[in-house]
C-alpha cells in the first residue's frame, strides 16, 4: 500500500503497476480499484500487469496477452472473456489445465494418529496411501500449514503419533523427516522455501547437499542435476548461476519444487504451490504433481484455491480451527460442499 | 541482463583485489623501497597474526554473527601457552633433556593454547545458540571475562617464557618466508576449501542468508553457528602461540589488544557482507594485506602513529559503503 502511495505521490501521468494486489487483502484491493478509477478519470494512463484475470476484466479497458516473452494479442476488454484470456495465456483449452486423475488405492504409507499441538492442532488423524494426491482444504488459519510443519519435525507435537509404513516416526529435528523420505514445499516461498541471494544450483541442492558432498561437494554433479530439473520443469533462467531474486515467481516456485524433490522423497507435502504464479507455470506444476503421484509418490496437497483442490485431488480432507472436520472423495467434490465444511455449516465443532 | 550481470559480479568478487593492486602501485610510487622483498615480507608477517583470526571471523560473519572476544581470547590462550611451556620445561629439567624435551614443551604449549581457543569459541557459540543471546552481547561479555581472567592469572604483569627455543620458533623463517606467513596462507587455503567445497561451508552461507530457509531445508542451524565460533577459537589458539613465541613473552594487559578490530576490518574490507550470507576467505587475506600496507605506508611516510587509527577507521567505513553500493546496484530498496 505504501509503495502504491509512493508511486501516486509523484503525480505521474503514466503509471505501471506490476501485480499490485498480490500482497493486499480484498478490502485493500477495493480501495486500490477505486483509486485506479479516480486516476483514470483524471486522465492518468495505467499499465496494469496481473495474472488475476478477474481484476483485469474489471478495471482494464484493453488487454494485451503475452506468453513466453511473445506478443499474443491486444484487444478491447469487451471483446474478450476470462476464459479466452486464460486460453491464450496457456496456449490451450482451460479444461485441459488439470491433468487426468488416476486414483490409486494403494497401501497406507503415512498414518497420523491423534496428533495435537497446543492451541494449533487437535486430534488430527488420517491415512495417506501410496500414489495418492490427498487434498487439505480449509480457510486460511485452519491449521494446514502447522500440520505440515509438525509432520516435518519443524514443530514439536504435544501428543499423538506419526507412523511411516506402520513404523512410528521419531522426529527430533527436521532432518529426521527428510531422512525418512518426507519433503515439504513451503507456502512461504521467499520466507522459508528458497534463498533469493543463492543461485539456481545452490538452491536446488540445499536440502539434498549430503548426496553431493562425499565428503567434498562435487560441483559437476550439482550442475548436472540442476540442468536435469531445468529441462524437466522448463524453468526459464538466464543461467544456472542466476540468483533466484532475478527470476519470476513461477520460475522461483519451480526451483523450489526441484529443491523439495531432489531429496528423493516418498511423500511430499505441497503447500499452496501456485500462489502468485502465472497460469502456464500453474499448469506445469499440476502436470508435474500428478506425474509424481503416478510414479508412486504420495502427495499431500494443501491449497486455498478450491478450483485446484477439486481439479487435482483424489480425496480431500477439510480442516477448520485445527481439526479435520470432513472428508470428501473425488466424485463428491464441489466448491459448495467444501465450503460447508470449511465454514462450519457441516462437520460439527 | 545476461551481459550486465557478470560485470557486476566480477566487481563484487575482484573489488578488493583491484584495491590491493592499486594500493601496491601507489605505495611504490610514493616510496620506492616499499616494493623491496624484505619490506613486503615484514608486512606479511605483521598482518598474519590478526589475519589468521580474520580467516575464522569470516565464517562467523558470513553466518550472521560477530566475535568481539578474539583479542582477549588471544591473551588468555597465549598466557596458558607460556605457563604450560614453562611448567613442562622446568618439569623436564631434571632429566636434562635435549632437543626432544624442547620440542615436547613447545608442542604441549601449542596444544593447550589451541584447546583454550576451542573451549572459548565453544562457550561463545553455546551462549549464542542455546542461550539465544545476541552474538554482539555474548562476545562483548566474554571479551571482558577473558581479559579479566588473563589479568588475574598474570597479576596484570607479563608472562615470560623460560625457553629461548620458543622465541626462536616465533622468529623462524622457512625457505625465506616467516613461519606465521606460512601458517597464514596454509590455513587460508584450507578454510577457503572448507567454505567452498564442503556441506558446512554451504550451510554457513545458507544460515547467514536466511536462517528460516536453512531450518526448513533440514539444516541444523545451531550446530552450524556453533561450529563457526569454534573455528574462530581454533584460529585464535594458533595465533596465540605464534604471537607469544614471537615476543617470547606476553603482556596480560596489552596482548591481543584491538585484534577484534583488525580481524573484523580485514573481513569487511575483503568483501564479506556484514549482513551475512556471502563472503570469501581469500578476500579476508586481501583485506588483512590492505590494512597492513596502509599501516606500513603511514609509518614510512612518518605519519604520527596516533593518526593511524583515523585512517584505518576511514578505510573500513569506506569499504562498507562501497560494498553497499555494489550490492544494491540496480535493486530497489527493501
Amino acid at each position: 500500500m505504501v509503495e502504491i502511495a509512493k508511486a501516486i505521490a509523484f503525480d505521474s501521468r503514466f503509471l505501471i503497476m506490476d501485480e499490485p494486489t498480490t500482497m493486499l487483502t480484498s478490502k485493500e484491493v477495493e480501495i486500490l480499484f477505486r483509486l485506479i478509477e479516480r486516476l483514470k478519470a483524471h486522465g492518468v494512463t495505467i499499465v496494469y500487469i496481473s495474472h488475476k484475470l478477474k481484476e483485469v476484466k474489471r478495471i482494464c479497458d484493453r488487454v494485451m496477452v503475452l506468453r513466453d516473452g511473445e506478443f499474443i494479442s491486444l484487444e478491447e476488454i469487451a471483446n474478450i472473456g476470462i476464459d479466452e484470456m486464460a486460453r491464450r495465456m496457456v496456449g490451450r483449452e482451460l479444461k485441459e489445465i488439470f491433468p487426468e486423475k488416476k486414483p490409486a488405492a494403494g497401501e497406507v504409507v503415512l498414518s497420523v494418529h491423534n496428533l495435537s499441538v497446543e492451541g494449533l492442532l487437535h486430534d488430527i488423524s488420517f491415512d495417506l496411501h501410496v500414489g495418492e494426491v490427498l487434498g487439505f482444504a480449509g480457510l486460511i488459519g485452519a491449521g494446514r500449514t502447522e500440520l505440515a510443519e509438525t509432520i516435518m519435525g519443524l514443530r514439536r507435537a504435544e501428543s499423538g503419533e506419526i507412523s511411516l509404513r506402520g513404523k512410528p516416526l521419531q522426529l527430533r529435528k527436521p532432518w529426521d523427516a527428510v531422512h525418512a523420505g518426507l519433503s515439504y514445499l513451503s507456502e512461504d516461498r521467499q520466507g522459508s522455501g528458497i534463498i533469493t541471494s543463492f543461485d539456481v544450483v545452490k538452491n536446488i541442492t540445499l536440502t539434498s547437499l549430503r548426496e553431493y558432498a562425499k565428503p567434498f561437494i562435487s560441483q559437476k554433479a550439482e550442475i548436472e542435476k540442476s540442468k536435469f530439473y531445468v529441462d524437466r520443469f522448463s524453468i526459464k533462467i538466464p543461467s544456472l548461476f542466476a540468483k533466484l531474486e532475478q527470476l519470476s515467481g513461477g520460475n522461483q516456485q519451480k526451483v523450489s519444487l526441484a529443491k523439495s524433490i531432489d531429496t528423493q522423497p516418498k511423500i511430499i507435502i505441497i503447500d499452496e504451490p501456485t500462489r502468485g504464479i502465472d497460469v502456464k507455470a500453474k499448469r506445469d506444476i499440476y502436470v508435474f504433481v500428478r506425474g509424481l503421484a503416478n510414479a508412486g509418490i504420495s502427495v499431500i496437497f494443501i491449497s486455498s484455491e478450491l478450483e485446484e483442490i477439486i481439479g487435482m485431488c483424489d480425496r480431500v480432507l477439510i480442516m477448520r480451527s485445527g481439526r479435520i472436520v470432513g472428508e470428501l472423495p473425488s466424485e463428491k467434490l464441489s466448491e459448495e460442499e467444501i465450503m460447508y465444511f470449511a465454514t462450519g455449516i457441516k462437520g460439527g465443532y | 541482463m545476461a551481459v550486465s550481470i557478470p560485470k557486476k559480479l566480477s566487481l563484487d568478487k575482484y573489488g578488493p583485489l583491484i584495491a590491493l593492486v592499486a594500493l601496491v602501485i601507489v605505495s611504490t610510487i610514493l616510496y620506492p623501497r616499499f616494493i623491496e622483498i624484505r619490506n613486503l615480507l615484514n608486512i606479511l608477517r605483521q598482518v598474519s597474526y590478526t589475519g589468521i583470526i580474520a580467516l575464522g571471523m569470516t565464517f562467523v560473519i558470513i553466518s550472521g554473527g560477530i566475535d568481539l572476544s578474539v583479542g582477549s581470547m588471544t591473551a588468555l590462550a597465549g598466557a596458558f601457552a607460556i605457563l604450560t611451556l614453562n611448567a613442562v620445561t622446568q618439569g623436564l629439567m631434571m632429566f636434562s633433556p635435549g632437543w626432544l624435551g624442547t620440542l615436547l614443551s613447545i608442542l604441549a604449549a601449542a596444544a593447550v593454547s589451541i584447546v583454550i581457543g576451542l573451549a572459548a569459541g565453544f562457550v561463545n557459540g553455546f551462549l549464542v545458540t542455546k542461550g539465544r543471546i545476541a552474538p554482539f552481547i555474548v562476545t562483548l561479555g566474554t571479551m571482558a571475562i577473558f581479559r579479566s581472567l588473563t589479568l588475574y592469572i598474570g597479576k596484570a604483569g607479563e608472562f615470560r617464557s623460560v625457553s629461548s627455543s620458543y622465541g626462536d620458533m616465533g622468529m623462524s623463517v622457512i625457505l625465506g618466508i616467516p613461519l606465521p606467513v606460512w601458517i597464514f596462507f596454509i590455513l587460508a587455503a584450507l578454510l577457503s576449501f572448507v567454505l567452498n567445497r564442503t556441506k558446512f561451508g554451504r550451510y554457513v552461507c545458507a544460515v547467514g542468508s536466511n536462517e528460516k530457509v536453512a531450518r526448513y531445508s533440514a539444516i541444523n542451524v545451531d550446530k552450524v553457528r556453533l561450529i563457526s565460533y569454534v573455528i574462530v577459537g581454533l584460529m585464535v589458539g594458533i595465533t596465540a602461540v605464534l604471537i607469544s613465541a614471537r615476543l617470547n613473552s606476553l603482556s596480560s594487559t596489552n596482548a591481543g589488544k584491538d585484534y577484534e578490530m583488525d580481524a573484523i576490518a580485514a573481513v569487511v574490507i575483503g568483501g564479506t557482507a556484514m549482513t551475512g550470507g556471502k563472503g570469501s576467505v581469500w578476500g579476508s587475506v586481501i583485506g588483512a594485506m590492505i590494512l597492513g600496507i596502509i599501516n606500513n605506508m603511514l609509518n614510512m611516510l612518518g605519519v604520527s602513529p596516533y593518526l593511524q587509527g583515523l585512517v584505518k577507521g576511514i578505510v573500513i567505513i569506506g569499504a562498507v559503503s562501497i560494498q553497499r553500493g555494489w550490492f544494491n546496484n540496480g535493486r530497489t530498496e527493501k
